[in-house]
């Protein structure tokens, strides 16, 4: 569940809540008095310790007069590392020029943010969040912690693709989340290395299994793996699922239409067997971070990630050093469709904002390829997701990135993304796979029958 | 000795009921023994300030204590997203049925490893604990550098605490795989990945904080001990041995208590090593993060969760209070 996209220890301060972010009901269950502690003192004025005051409409001098007229606009945000944090900041900033509002920024530790949405959905959010789409934004939409904005998407709607589009809409088919940017899960290498050894680019499964022994024979780990985090691995599932099976039944899977124990779920694990061999050995005690680092120092020859395996690369010589492609097809009949996971973050309304003409201005305006832009330039590891982004200023990496993604067929969001939250977490998908890394030669039909008896017990939706 | 006591406070009204009750029916008899003017050494105003001295600490302590405590057995037979109270259903036991049932795989592992927490705290880490307690007493050289250097884990916050354990650790990086040479091979240990070695990992980064906390607590406790009760047992001819276990051992019964007490709490509260260590997955399962995972964050089975705090309530309080209904009644005979 907790998809951490940036460096950076989230748990570290997972239990630091913020104090505006609990409600009653909820902390009651917890059973434990420190927790109500905490919203007794979360009524009170004292502020978030995360907080920082976006300085962003300061720097639009110009748009004073107006600025005073559209209001302030609050915008709660999970970006609390540097590189994003500063991505967004200029991105609101030029957002602040376009339309007079004031956003002012509640910047909340990503781990932490995610572990707490549901209290601070609940509580007194800000107007504006940053979130992800598909079926994560579809559970608080559906639960009406957030406006629909159908009314923005009229604006913008031409702005995005049907897929996009697809993402942004909830179950009752109104739209909830205005999309940034996404960025695709690929197998992620060193060109210098592959230079230097003579290996070249695999298209199919055969290929990418001769290169693999290819590179074992040379001493060098052909594919870094980790999941001491718990969700990399849920990626490595879907890739193999959407490519053995396509995308709709990696749909129909998540959405419990198609139970665990299909045969063509064991198919999946079983491909996973294959690839194992060619695996870096004791993955589940390695974080991404050290995974991507055994990748950037030739440890490793090539890692499947997601493009955000980048930021590891600090120097800006290795970051362009750094060349991906998508992950190799079977040769079935999905081959064509090449159905990728390409996670979309985004933003959404709160429940009930204090300025919603003011919120909806700053929705529309960041539904726009230039907004999008202010936020890439400094923060080049993802694409925009509006169709009117100019595209020439993308570097190499970025341009090889939207390659990709209009290159595939179908676009996934992720695993943890696209099921239910109880499922996903660390409760049920996270320890289930682990549980299968641990010991992939146990029996699959046992395996795949927990899985499925987890599913059932889950409350129905 | 109870009946006596019992006998002495009712003694004042026992007259008047057996009196009354005579003449009249009993309810009316009960209703007349209030009516005698009582005498009292408190003013209005006493009681007043007493009613406040004893009602709010009760009702802080109902407010937070009791009123969680309940809720949270409450919703244990419910399902809830924890989004809106009308969303509560009840679900009667079907939340421990799934847990008992074996439904929710974390479980059993959880308690297991509960209860192997608990055994490496009573009988590795604590007795070490009071054994480095006992030879620091003996006053030898340095015993402050000592004292400061074993004590210094327990002012770490658990968060640092699991980081410094994970710098030790890790397969990549870490110092013991580095001194080993083994840092970065495919023979590197994984100390923390591998579900067979993470719990006994973990548990030697959480005993060197628990040796150190309850030393000092040992250490308070026999620096109070009365010295002529030592030279008493030497002239006697007792040795060092005999000394601690016939004599010094006894007398710091209340410490013992303590010790114990804290080291079966900490032991079924651990909780920040494992969540900082990787959440509480992969052979690391342990009560209090299950209790965690489903009830905050996006999963919000707040019905489930409740039941798996309730079992982890139990747990805990069960031995606490055998334990210390037995010592008590030790005490007072």
């Amino acid at each position: 569940m907790v998809h951490t996209r940036w460096p950076g220890d989230p748990r570290e301060t997972a239990a630091a809540r913020t104090p505006r972010r609990t409600s009653g009901p909820r902390v009651l269950a917890l059973g434990s008095a420190l927790l109500i502690i905490a919203a007794a003192c979360g009524g009170g004025a004292s502020p978030a310790p995360t907080t920082a005051p976006s300085t962003a409409a300061s720097a639009a001098p110009s748009s004073a007069a107006s600025a005073a007229a559209r209001g302030d606009v609050t915008v709660g945000s999970n970006y609390s590392d540097k590189v994003p944090k500063d991505a967004f900041a200029s991105m609101l900033s030029y957002c602040a020029t376009q339309t007079g509002v004031t956003p002012k920024v509640n910047t909340v530790e990503h781990g932490a943010f995610q572990d707490s949405i549901n209290s601070y959905l609940q509580g007194t959010p800000d107007d504006v969040f940053t979130w992800f789409a598909g079926y994560r934004m579809q559970f608080f939409a559906g639960q009406g912690l957030s406006t629909d904005i159908s009314d923005v998407w009229a604006k913008v709607g031409s702005n995005y693709s049907d897929a996009f589009k697809k993402a942004s809409t909830g179950a009752d088919g109104k739209q909830y989340f205005i999309p940034m940017y996404n960025y695709p899960w690929v197998i992620i290498y060193r060109k210098s290395l592959f230079t230097e050894k003579g290996y070249t680019i695999p298209k199919t499964w055969a290929d990418f299994k001769t290169l693999a022994a290819k590179i074992q024979a040379d001493k060098i780990v052909p594919l870094a793996f980790a999941d001491k985090d718990g969700w990399p691995a849920m990626g490595t599932f879907d890739i193999l699922n959407m490519r053995q099976n396509g995308y709709q039944f990696h749909v129909d899977l998540m959405a419990g239409k198609v139970k665990w124990t299909d045969p063509k779920v064991k198919d999946v694990f079983n491909l996973w067997k294959e690839l194992l061999p060619f695996t870096q050995p004791n993955a589940l005690g390695r974080t991404w971070q050290e995974g991507a680092q055994s990748m950037i120092k030739k440890e490793a020859a090539m890692y499947f990630l997601g493009t955000f395996a980048g930021e590891q690369a600090t120097d800006p010589a290795i970051h362009d050093d750094l060349g991906f492609f998508a992950f190799p097809v079977l040769g079935n009949t999905w081959d064509s469709e090449n159905a990728i996971d390409a996670p979309i973050d985004g933003l959404m309304l709160s429940k009930s904002p204090k300025n919603v003409a003011g919120a909806k201005a700053l929705l529309e305006c960041v539904g726009t390829g230039p907004a999008q832009l202010a936020f890439l330039k400094t923060s080049p590891n993802n694409v925009a997701a509006a169709k009117n982004a100019d595209t020439s200023s993308y570097t190499p990496f970025q341009k090889s990135m939207a390659d990709i993604i209009g290159k595939s067929g179908a676009i996934a969001q992720f695993l943890d993304r696209d099921t239910r939250p109880d499922f996903a977490g660390p409760n049920g998908m996270q320890g289930f796979l682990q549980t299968f890394l641990n010991d992939p030669k146990q029996n699959l039909d046992t395996f795949l029958g927990k899985i499925q008896s987890f599913y059932d017990s889950l409350p129905k939706q | 000795m109870t009946d006596s006591v019992n006998r002495g406070l009712n003694d004042p009204a026992a007259p008047t009921r057996r009196r009354v009750g005579s003449q009249v029916e009993g309810p009316g008899a009960l209703q007349a023994a209030p009516k005698r003017k009582r005498f009292s050494l408190l003013t209005r105003r006493d009681k007043i300030v007493l009613g406040l001295m004893v009602g709010i600490p009760t009702s802080i302590h109902l407010f937070f204590i009791w009123l969680p405590t309940v809720a949270s057995a409450v919703l244990s037979f419910t399902s809830w997203n924890g989004i809106g109270l009308d969303k509560i259903k009840f679900i009667g036991l079907k939340n421990y049925a799934d847990l008992f049932g074996g439904v929710y795989p974390p479980f059993w592992p959880a308690i297991q490893h509960n209860v192997i927490w608990l055994a490496v705290f009573m009988f590795i880490a604590t007795p070490l604990g009071m054994f480095l307690a006992v030879l620091l007493d003996k006053e030898i050289r340095g015993t402050r550098v000592y004292q400061s250097a074993i004590y210094l884990p327990v002012v770490l916050s658990l968060a640092i605490v699991g980081f410094i354990w994970q710098l030790i650790y890790s397969p990549d990086e870490g110092f013991i795989n580095s001194i080993l040479g083994t840092a970065g091979t495919p023979q590197a240990i994984d100390w923390i990945g591998n579900r067979n070695l993470n719990l006994w990992a973990i548990l030697v980064a959480a005993s060197w904080r628990h040796v150190g906390y309850i030393m000092v607590l040992y250490l308070a406790g026999l620096k109070s001990v009365d010295p002529g009760l030592r030279e008493a047992a030497s002239i006697d001819g007792a040795g060092e041995r005999q000394t601690f276990f016939q004599v010094v051992f006894p007398v710091l019964r209340p410490i013992n208590i303590v010790v114990i007490v804290i080291t079966v709490i900490e032991s079924l509260r651990a909780f920040d090593l494992v969540y900082i260590t990787n959440r509480g997955l992969n052979g690391l399962e342990i009560l209090s993060v299950l209790v965690t995972n489903n009830i905050i964050g996006e999963a919000s089975r707040v019905g489930f969760g409740s039941a798996l705090a309730v079992i982890l309530l139990v747990v805990s309080v069960g031995p606490i209070i055998v334990y210390l209904t037995r010592s008590i009644k030790a005490e007072t005979e």
